[in-house]
């Protein structure tokens, strides 16, 4: 153990006293606020980390795919006759239909930025194909502006609208659906990867890709995979950002990537299971810092913690030591 | 090589060996550039009767100056930087705090005048310093992760400047930033001021050729400071350290210092042309430095040609054309070509049609993603790369190839 692990250790430490403190001084809305939006940010960081892992793009273009998900899922919605603010049955069967169209839609589009964008450049100089992520994100944010203007969009708000408070602890309906269908979705992943011959090509492709050539593993078809999967939880996670917020805007990918691609180094980048805690971790932070330091230092305080992370342990909370090639 | 000597022989034009001359692509460019810096506020001011198109190369000036000062970090040094524009705001709110009546308004209780060609300077050291605070805690990373390390400063940047609005105003910005005073300057019909005559002393906020001429001088300065650079020591250590980092320090090369001296010397560039900037526009605020700054800094370079000079100024140039003349310029150009050929109810807007300039606008985005992909797609290496690198890839691309046809008969 060297005198970084340390360091980081100490700052974990202090944030989680901090976050403990915090949590017991208000145990209510703050907490759950921040699991909620923590949630999201995990489903988005997925992304980040599995395109990471598999070929070491930065995915600037994922954030985008995020908005857009929820873009379309409020066009779809607006095809249905849903009830807002309350929950009827023509509600449920529109949720159980949007989710796996949109999520689909979505896989399908980052396949397509894939096999545009960056797979004619994957022997390219390293910053060729980081220049092509960022006008992709231009790309997608221009689509969103063409297609429904400046302003933000409505999405409407079809949850039923109920609320209780447990021990002190309030909460609704939304939190629950946002933690809960996040939750399912990163276990389905984790079951994914480590238990279907895909998902162990794609380990095997992540780890040494000419290996896994030689060993008969069709690379492009794995990294398309990584990608579809990468958009699908992207997607899931738009749709329940529209769900829970209602309220959606071109630019909002520009941010939310940011935030949870720091949730995906915090966890250790290339790694599933951290990129899920990154993103709670960062999203209860987040919640915390907008209500004792202050909304305007909250960007702040989240590249603070990124900038602390990389500079005391670069394979974040739980990535592995890797070689340096 | 006879047949240009040939040639020499019978034309008139090829007596001056001129193809011989010009082989050298680099002088090439340089001397096309100087000459059309010089022509350029002649011909626009006598075409367009105006100096607006001056103050639009001017601005370009600017960005040369950051892709310049990035090129030295991510071409040189192969250190990738994402938050180059921290710096340039870093130096342009040096000089407007010291050198505006802002800190008369701040709990200092007392504005600063300090002289632009002085503070200039300070403001350059002021990016350099904060190049080395940056750069030290990150040595230890390498590549994507250092990438990440300065996009995360890059934000933190712009929003300290907010947040601190005692002090810089927040949004509201900073205004009335004090111009240049040159003791003396020369104008003429070259300027558009009809005769000849000596001012002095003279204050740079009327004249946007002042500003114009000098941002040419800073650049000349710029590139021999930065060519010169590149062929000393410091600069083949730079180049030793991006193609292998290890090699170098086992060839002697001291990584720490040479890595700062990159950060902060690529920083002082920006802080430099940020002071410059804050002079100009005589008005900063956070919003002029956020992540699409550096983002566009990063594009003129590999645009242009990592690690080229003459590349990166090519790129500079025709980023700033497409960014910021091209694409705002887009609409209102369509609108008077529909005009034109006849088609002028388009222009009109019509229940969900907004009318084809207000079209064009909302597609702005695309446009500039498109041509980001596109450029990418269809030279990965830049306008001008480096001959350098152009015959390293080549030389990595025939290796693989070897490498794969003895895997197939393997």
């Amino acid at each position: 153990m060297s005198l970084p692990d340390y360091g980081f250790y100490i700052l974990c430490g202090t944030a989680v006293v901090l976050l403990v403190s915090e949590a017991v001084r208000d145990p209510g809305k703050t907490a759950v606020f921040g699991l909620t939006q923590g949630a999201i940010f995990a489903l988005v960081a997925l992304g980040y980390t599995m395109v990471y892992g598999i070929i070491e793009l930065i995915n600037f273009a994922h954030g985008d795919v995020f908005t857009l998900s929820a873009y379309i899922g409020t066009s779809i919605l607006g095809l249905f006759a849903v009830t807002e603010g309350s929950f009827t049955a023509l509600n449920l069967i529109t949720l159980l239909i949007i989710f796996p169209v949109v999520m689909l839609i979505m896989g399908g589009i980052n396949v397509g930025i894939e096999r545009v964008a960056y797979r004619p450049l994957r022997n390219a100089p390293r910053l060729a194909p980081l220049i092509t992520a960022i006008g992709m994100s231009f790309f997608l944010e221009g689509v969103m502006f063409l297609w429904k203007g400046p302003a933000t969009v409505h999405f409407p708000n079809i949850l039923p609208p109920w609320t209780t408070t447990v021990a002190g602890v309030f909460f609704g309906f939304k939190d629950i659906f946002v933690i809960v269908t996040s939750a399912v979705l990163v276990a389905l992943l984790a079951v994914f990867i480590n238990r279907t011959k895909l998902g162990k090509a794609m380990r095997a492709t992540a780890q040494d890709r000419d290996a896994a050539q030689l060993m008969g593993i069709d690379i492009n078809r794995t990294i398309s995979a990584t990608f579809f999967i990468g958009a699908v939880l992207a997607g899931a996670g738009g749709i329940i950002y529209g769900l829970y917020y209602n309220t959606v805007y071109y630019q909002l990918g520009f941010r939310t990537g940011l935030i949870a691609f720091t949730a995906a180094v915090f966890g250790g980048i290339g790694n599933i299971p951290g990129a899920a805690i990154g993103g709670l971790i960062i999203g209860l932070t987040a919640a915390f810092s907008d209500i004792y330091i202050g909304g305007k230092w909250t960007q702040v305080v989240i590249f603070g913690i990124l900038i602390g992370v990389l500079v005391f342990r670069p394979t974040g909370l739980l990535g592995m030591r890797v070689p340096e090639k | 090589m006879s047949n240009a000597t040939m040639s020499g022989r019978q034309s008139p034009f090829g007596r001056l060996n001129l193809r011989d001359r010009i082989r050298d692509r680099d002088t090439a460019v340089y001397g096309i550039l100087i000459i059309v810096a010089l022509l350029f506020p002649l011909v626009t001011i006598y075409a367009t009767g105006g100096t607006a198109l001056v103050s639009h190369a001017t601005y370009a000036g600017y960005w040369v100056l950051l892709a310049i000062g990035l090129n030295v970090v991510v071409g040189f040094a192969g250190l990738l930087d994402l938050g180059y524009a921290a710096f340039f705001a870093i130096g342009a709110y040096t000089y407007a705090l010291l050198a505006s009546p802002q800190l008369a308004s701040s709990p200092a209780h007392h504005a600063l005048h300090g002289n632009f060609w002085i503070l200039i300077f300070v403001s350059m050291m002021m990016a350099a310093i904060f190049g080395v605070v940056l750069g030290f805690p990150t040595l230890r990373l390498r590549g994507d992760y250092l990438a990440i390390v300065t996009l995360g400063f890059g934000e933190i940047v712009p929003q300290l400047f907010y947040n601190f609005d005692q002090w810089t105003g927040g949004i509201n910005a900073i205004g009335l930033i004090d111009q240049p005073i040159l003791p003396a300057w020369a104008q003429g019909p070259w300027s558009g001021d009809g005769d000849f005559k000596i001012v002095s002393p003279f204050s740079f906020n009327t004249d946007p050729v002042a500003y114009y001429v000098l941002i040419c001088v800073l650049i000349a300065g710029a590139v021999i400071l930065v060519t010169n650079l590149y062929k000393s020591r410091l600069g083949r250590a730079w180049m030793a350290i991006r193609e292998d980092e290890v090699a170098a320090a086992a060839m002697g090369i001291n990584t720490v210092t040479t890595k700062l001296l990159a950060f902060s010397i690529g920083a002082s560039f920006s802080g430099f042309a940020g002071a410059y900037y804050a002079a100009d526009v005589a008005l900063v605020s956070p919003d002029n430095f956020l992540f699409i700054v550096s983002i566009t800094v990063l594009v003129m370079v590999v645009l242009g040609g990592m690690g080229n000079i003459t590349g990166v100024i090519v790129g500079a140039l025709a980023m700033y054309y497409v960014v910021f003349y091209l694409i705002p310029g887009l609409p209102q150009n369509v609108t008077s070509l529909a005009n034109s050929v006849g088609l002028g109810s388009l222009n009109q807007s019509s229940g969900d049609w907004p009318g084809l300039g207000e079209a064009t606008q909302r597609l702005n985005f695309i446009i500039y993603g498109g041509i980001l992909v596109g450029m990418m797609l269809l030279r990965p290496q830049g306008l001008l790369p480096s001959r350098v690198r152009e015959q390293e890839l080549k030389h990595a691309a025939v290796q693989e190839e070897e490498a794969a046809v003895e895997q197939a008969h393997a």
